[in-house]
């Protein structure tokens, strides 16, 4: 590994910061993070594939993913008077609007997907 | 000459490395209870981390402020790893690229089904305006949330929390659910998991497969698009009816 680590994280955030910059740019409502996954993507097409330590270190950084949003969830105390005052409103709102969203996301996917031919294999099944 | 506990006391909650360290240690133990419960999806360990943070800093008498100084370092990494997803995603875009028409028809409905029934729910309860449209965005990740709220008349850090609580919602309820209705196909279930739960979503349909994990990463970045044109367009129409 020895001086790679530096090498893909000068890769990742070169991403973000060309990402950063052009929504700017643009005036995009995407967020840089998202066009430097773009652009990510793009390098990785005419590269043709995913080098070895680059996949070593993007794996190791995304199994921790949930851990790097726990700083913003903390904020959670920042609030508590305002979700106090509507704590009904919002744990309904927030686990009936989940559950509806996954259920029609999944359901419109799995019937668009059987309309189209050659899809809906069983892939990957839990 | 040895320092007293309050010198000490002083030094440490003025530093950011105790903060940084409880924020990965509040973690560890969350992830700890979650493989010990054999992945219950109730011991979600971003859930138990949060707990723990809030308890600690609400005892100690630690203000978010301070707090944040120490934990930004790990909120950085949000934007590496974001750019991260590039890689599932190629890893399996030619799975994803025959789901074309699929994606974009799931995409449209699921978006809109989001910010709708988040909206409808929160004022048929009783909300007041400026939380129905803090909480309109939640489905999308996190700087595209709190962007959308600004922009409609919701308090951006109101909808990171509401957003952070969405995604651990997706997480805890969404393979089981999705498991439930017949989604089994893992295109389908992390499709679902990023667009309802973005990142906290993805992290889950990570942990189901990498097809899942690429679709999943997928979902997120289109529903931030997707929630950015549509958010504010529905709560334009929805405010009509709600407060003529």
């Amino acid at each position: 590994m020895n001086n790679r680590i530096v090498l893909i994280f000068t890769i990742l955030l070169s991403c973000q910061l060309v990402g950063e910059v052009m929504t700017r740019l643009l005036r995009l409502s995407v967020p840089g993070p998202v066009v430097g996954m773009v652009i990510l993507f793009c390098g990785l097409v005419v590269r043709g594939h995913v080098p070895h330590d680059v996949g070593v270190v993007a794996d190791g950084l995304l199994q921790n993913l949930s851990l790097l949003f726990v700083p913003a969830g903390v904020g959670v105390m920042l609030h508590a008077r305002l979700l106090a005052d509507h704590w009904l409103a919002l744990s309904v709102a927030l686990v009936l609007s989940a559950m509806i969203t996954l259920a029609m996301t999944g359901l419109v996917m799995t019937w668009t997907a059987r309309l189209m031919p050659g899809q809906g294999e069983k892939a990957g099944v839990e | 000459m040895i320092a007293s506990p309050q010198e000490i006391w002083v030094y440490l909650a003025a530093s950011p490395l105790l903060n940084l360290t409880m924020t990965l240690a509040a973690y560890l133990v969350g992830d700890y209870l979650f493989r010990k419960s054999g992945h219950m999806a109730i011991f979600n360990p971003v859930l138990i981390a949060i707990v723990i943070l809030v308890s600690i800093l609400l005892a100690t008498g630690t203000s978010y402020q301070t707090y944040f100084e120490g934990a930004q370092f790990v909120h950085f990494l949000l934007g590496p790893a974001t750019v991260a997803l590039a890689i599932p995603l190629y890893r399996q875009f030619d799975r994803v690229r025959h789901s074309g028409p699929a994606i974009l028809i799931s995409l449209l409905v699921g978006s809109a089904t989001a910010v709708v029934s988040a909206t409808v729910i929160t004022w048929l309860l009783g909300a007041p305006q400026v939380v129905v449209a803090s909480i309109a965005p939640k489905s999308a990740t996190t700087p595209i949330a709190m962007g959308i709220s600004e922009q409609i008349g919701g308090l951006p850090s109101l909808t990171a929390v509401l957003v952070i609580l969405t995604g651990i919602t997706g997480a805890v309820v969404g393979t089981s659910l999705l498991g439930r209705l017949g989604v089994r196909e893992a295109s389908a279930q992390g499709f679902a998991l990023g667009l309802a739960s973005h990142g906290i979503g993805t992290a889950r349909a990570l942990q189901v497969s990498e097809l899942a994990g690429a679709f999943s990463a997928l979902a997120m970045g289109l529903n931030g698009l997707a929630t950015s044109l549509l958010a504010p367009l529905l709560l334009n129409l929805l405010g009509r009816w709600f407060w003529p």
